[in-house]
């Protein structure tokens, strides 16, 4: 890998004591754990935990061939695409919004930005209450104005919907702030020669505006596509801990559900394994994508 | 714009009145005058007051150990000749591919027992029944309900080292030569020149990590047993309705406490807005 042209050759000692710290967590709390993980994946323990067995591929056909498996990839699709567009969508229109103001830009932008700094736990808390049943603002106004006997805790697609806004909700800020900067950096010459030419906004926004933004675009994809695979736990395991009846049972609560709920540490595993292939084709995903984004900047 | 504020509205008028007012529907959008008691209230409530210490130490504990433990390992990896650097650099490149989320169970069996895996080792070579080790074998080290076991995994990452390497690469060479020139030890070179040419990225990164450990969930809900021991973010998904709670919800306090959950890290990222921005789009390039 790349080192300097200039660097220091003779402080191998330096160098190992500056590097100890870093491999050294990594390897007890990363490294391990992951090897750890692929070796449970492919034994089966006995109920005590006293004694397990080698079975290959056995956790790995059980999960995949289970129903409830099935469910949970299904139900952690609709949570992504409906997360990602929501919240890329309403980030991009913010972005827009902000970026054409004349004044108060910046107080507008902090009014986007704060949701960042939100656990998803406290997000989901925020919704919950406006959402709650019998006493929340927003189900008060679902149940007299449409009619909607709202009730997340038993409407499996009230439950779901519930989990997509909060998670939206706190992912808007990110996808501001990126599209916020993909807009800035466009020139504003190209703009202008438009509007010369009779080009109106949304023609403006169509033909030069979304083009230019699609790097960003594409990014953003992934990282939310990330977000909502794995930094969402928080959000299902304190408002709806998978259900009703795994309604909203996504693949990274499942995980954590199956290995400490129930105590099945092979399926948990297999499950691991499952989902660390997944983050490995996304991260090579990102880095080829990279690579094509360094070539539209040039 | 008004849908990002609804909820952080609403949570404020709801931790300013009295439970009964909060109870009607629809609640009153105007703000009441209870603030400081539910605050009180909140801070009251099974230790609340406790884990927003832990909370921040927590948080300022892996902010600064990340930071530290990682531009270190970025320091070597591109100032340094050494042996077995692409193997370093590889072993660093890899743990990246792995969020603590994924690797749940086991990270956790390791923060139960840091010395299991080594006594597994010595069991599998047979050392285990030879005299002498069976005090090695039967010891434990445990970092469940400690300062030590919520801080450490979590420092455990590779994402700041590449930020920091990256960052170096862009150093003029030139520098270094300079240093060599005048007869500057690794040591000199990083604190007087490197160090000071770090610092902005340093505070971007320090906001980011900062809010990333502050919002930790899932790990401290494992790691700690004790009330005592966890963070606020547990302690406040604590007061939800399903949660752990049996009595009826009384959401002004269970909003107050959000709001005090939350304010830390608003604070810093309103604060520290421009680094903010800037560490946020150098995090995810």
């Amino acid at each position: 890998m790349k080192i300097k042209r200039v660097h220091f050759d003779r402080f191998t000692g330096t160098a190992v004591l500056l590097l100890v710290p870093q491999l050294a967590v990594l390897a007890i709390f990363v490294l391990l754990p992951a090897v750890e993980a692929l070796v449970q994946a492919f034994l089966i323990s006995d109920p005590f935990g006293q004694r397990s067995h080698f079975v290959w591929f056995e956790n790995f056909t059980t999960v995949l061939t289970s129903p409830q498996y099935h469910n949970s990839i299904l139900r952690t699709l609709i949570f992504t695409v409906s997360t990602t567009t929501l919240s890329m969508v309403a980030g991009l229109i913010f972005a827009l919004l902000v970026d054409h103001m004349r004044r108060g830009k910046a107080a507008y932008r902090m009014l986007v930005i704060w949701p960042y700094a939100v656990a998803p736990v406290v997000a989901g808390a925020l919704w919950l209450f406006l959402f709650d049943p019998i006493y929340g603002t927003l189900a008060f106004m679902l149940n007299h104005g449409w009619g909607v006997k709202w009730n997340p805790l038993l409407n499996g697609t009230h439950a779901m919907a519930l989990i997509v806004i909060a998670a939206a909700w706190k992912q808007v800020s990110y996808n501001f702030v990126f599209f916020l900067a993909g807009l800035q950096g466009i020139p504003k010459s190209l703009i202008e020669a438009s509007a010369i030419d009779g080009a109106g906004p949304v023609r403006r926004f169509a033909t030069i505006i979304w083009p230019l933004l699609s790097p960003v675009t594409f990014f953003l994809l992934v990282l939310n596509i990330v977000y909502a695979f794995f930094d969402t736990f928080g959000i299902v395991h304190s408002l709806t801990r998978g259900g009703p009846t795994g309604a909203t049972d996504i693949l990274v609560y499942k995980v954590f559900a199956d290995g400490f709920l129930a105590h099945d540490l092979g399926s948990s595993s297999a499950q691991s394994v499952i989902l660390m292939m997944a983050v490995v084709a996304l991260t090579v995903f990102q880095f080829r994508y990279v690579e094509r984004r360094v070539t539209y900047a040039s | 714009m008004a849908t990002i504020c609804l909820p952080l509205y609403y949570a404020f008028v709801a931790a300013t009145l009295p439970l009964d007012e909060v109870l009607v529907t629809p609640m009153s959008l105007v703000p009441g005058t209870r603030l400081a008691d539910n605050v009180m209230a909140a801070l009251a409530q099974g230790n609340f007051g406790r884990q927003l210490f832990n909370s921040a130490v927590m948080a300022t504990g892996i902010t600064v150990g990340k930071l530290a433990v990682s531009i270190l390992s970025a320091y070597a990896i591109t100032y340094f000749r050494f042996p077995f650097r692409n193997a370093a650099f590889w072993a660093i490149f890899l743990t990246l591919m792995v969020p603590i989320e994924v690797r749940i169970v086991p990270t956790y069996a390791i923060a139960a027992n840091v010395l299991g895996p080594f006594q597994s080792l010595m069991a599998l070579v047979g050392l285990d029944a030879s005299p002498g080790f069976d005090l090695v074998m039967k010891a434990k080290w445990s970092l469940l309900d400690s300062y030590l076991g919520l801080t450490l995994p979590l420092i455990a990452s590779a994402t700041a080292t590449f930020l920091f390497r990256q960052f170096f690469l862009t150093v003029p060479d030139e520098l270094l030569e300079a240093a060599r020139l005048d007869g500057a030890s690794p040591r000199q070179f990083f604190t007087d020149i490197l160090w000071p040419m770090s610092r902005t990225n340093v505070v971007a990164l320090a906001v980011i990590v900062f809010i990333y450990s502050w919002n930790q969930y899932l790990w401290p809900l494992l790691i700690t047993t004790d009330n005592d021991m966890t963070t606020a973010v547990v302690g406040m998904s604590r007061l939800l309705p399903g949660g752990f709670s049996e009595s009826e919800t009384r959401w002004n306090v269970v909003m107050a406490s959000a709001l005090l959950v939350m304010l830390p890290p608003v604070t810093v990222v309103l604060a520290l807005q421009r680094w903010f921005v800037k560490g946020l789009v150098d995090t995810d390039r």
